[in-house]
């Protein structure tokens, strides 16, 4: 069986025929060529491949393309607007939050839905608010600076 | 990681969802929030050929009261739950509970209805439910029925549900005046799954212990009530020797079935159970009365 769907991804509908166990990682990466939205543990934990579906944080590796049918998706590729970063994506930059860069993505798709349900988090706050995003270089310390920089340059 | 494939539903009504289930009986599985069943493909340690999404069905999700206790919709995201007013008024355990299921991500998608349907041995909410006590109602096409959480939870993975069935809301009942809840977790640091997790729902009346339910999760192979517990609990005074004297029988329930992994073996498990006993039991014993 095959199914076309539908999907608005970063302000543009697409349409596709996917096969339904098509996970949407794949779609986003491997049909729209939108490869900035990783594939790290593939089991639901490491958080690389977050992305906002109907503006919620969540783990596209654990969700199939055809359930985001009639959805709207928001990938890294969608934040900046030109040269010109989101708050989280300069803290990020100003912080220097990241090392290899393979969680950052992912890191950063999580802070942007963070900091919309809690523009001024604590860093216990910051720190509980990613435990589903894993990062094997940084030790967390320069990606929670970078999400309180962002909280502070939002205010 | 690729899953088997499979023909998909995805139904905008109840009727048409379970007239669906009917048709491919054995065969179809519902896809709730996917968050335990598409891990469990993936790993095809799941094969279903039919799945019948119910995430396009709306009115599945809401908290509200109903008569004096509360109904939950079935796709009510833990997330709902850990946020809602009334949850957290009502039932704090399960908004706790709800708020150390896994991570944000997970919160935002996971259901309530799939975490019971699924019965995982580590899953939260079973233990929870159990404890609260209260029913789940399950509809085919034809019916509707309520079934006790005291018999809802079967075996490992295993319910009480038909393969014809669809929950569609937990209801749960009023707490009486001077209860107390908690819920005690110790938590795989990756998953965040319970490898152990104790649910207690304590009533004092007069310095006295007049209803207590506790549940076990992550030890054996279901959420399990741990009656022993419960009875000496039950009819005393919560004293510390008491509180401790329950919670060292709380894995008695569970000892035949101990999980035994490279996570926990059964001995740590069953010493874990008593840790988390306690704790859960002292602090819903001094939030009650």
């Amino acid at each position: 069986m095959t199914v076309e769907i539908t999907v608005t991804v970063n302000g543009t509908a697409h349409t596709a025929t996917v096969e339904p166990r098509l996970l949407l990682v794949h779609f986003l990466r491997d049909v729209l060529d939108l490869t900035g939205t990783h594939v790290g543990c593939d089991t639901s934990q490491c958080g690389a491949c977050t992305v906002h579906l109907n503006e919620d944080a969540v783990k596209s590796c654990t969700v199939f393309a055809v359930q985001a049918d009639g959805t709207e998706v928001t990938t890294i590729e969608g934040l900046a607007d030109g040269e010109s970063y989101t708050p989280v994506q300069q803290g990020f930059w100003d912080e220097h939050g990241l090392q290899c860069g393979f969680c950052t993505p992912g890191m950063i798709m999580t802070a942007e839905w963070l900091l919309k349900q809690n523009p001024d988090p604590s860093e216990a706050e910051i720190r509980a608010g990613l435990a589903g995003n894993y990062c094997r270089c940084t030790g967390y310390q320069n990606i929670v600076n970078a999400i309180g920089a962002a909280a502070k340059a939002g205010r | 990681m690729v899953t088997s494939n499979f023909d998909y539903f995805a139904p905008t009504t109840l009727d048409e969802a379970t007239s669906l289930l009917s048709r491919y009986r054995g065969e179809a599985k519902v896809l709730a929030g996917g968050h335990s069943l598409i891990p469990m493909m993936k790993l095809r340690l799941a094969e279903p050929t039919v799945l019948v999404d119910i995430g396009k069905i709306d009115g599945l999700s809401y908290v509200r009261e109903d008569g004096d206790g509360v109904a939950i919709g079935s796709m009510t995201t833990y997330r709902e739950l850990e946020t809602s007013s009334l949850v957290k008024s009502r039932y704090p355990l399960l908004a706790d509970a709800a708020s150390k299921v896994a991570d944000l991500q997970v919160r935002n998608r996971g259901t309530i209805g799939g975490s019971l349907a699924h019965s995982d041995p580590a899953g939260d909410l079973p233990a929870v439910v159990l404890a609260i006590g209260g029913s789940v109602v399950a509809r085919t096409r034809r019916s509707s029925r309520e079934i006790s959480i005291d018999r809802f939870q079967v075996d490992l993975l295993t319910t009480a549900l038909h393969d014809n069935e669809i929950i569609t809301e937990i209801k749960l009942p009023a707490l009486p005046s001077g209860t107390g809840t908690a819920y005690s977790k110790f938590h795989n640091p990756a998953s965040h799954y319970a490898i152990t997790g104790v649910a207690a729902v304590i009533t004092v009346s007069g310095g006295t212990c007049t209803e207590a339910r506790i549940a076990v999760t992550g030890a054996g192979d279901k959420a399990t009530r741990a009656r022993r517990t419960e009875r000496i609990l039950k009819g005393k005074e919560l004293t510390p020797a008491v509180i401790r004297r329950a919670a060292s029988r709380a894995a008695a329930e569970v000892q035949d079935t101990l999980n035994d992994d490279i996570f926990a073996s059964a001995e740590y498990r069953t010493h874990l159970t008593q840790v988390h006993a306690q704790r859960a039991i002292e602090e819903a014993a001094a939030a009650a009365g």
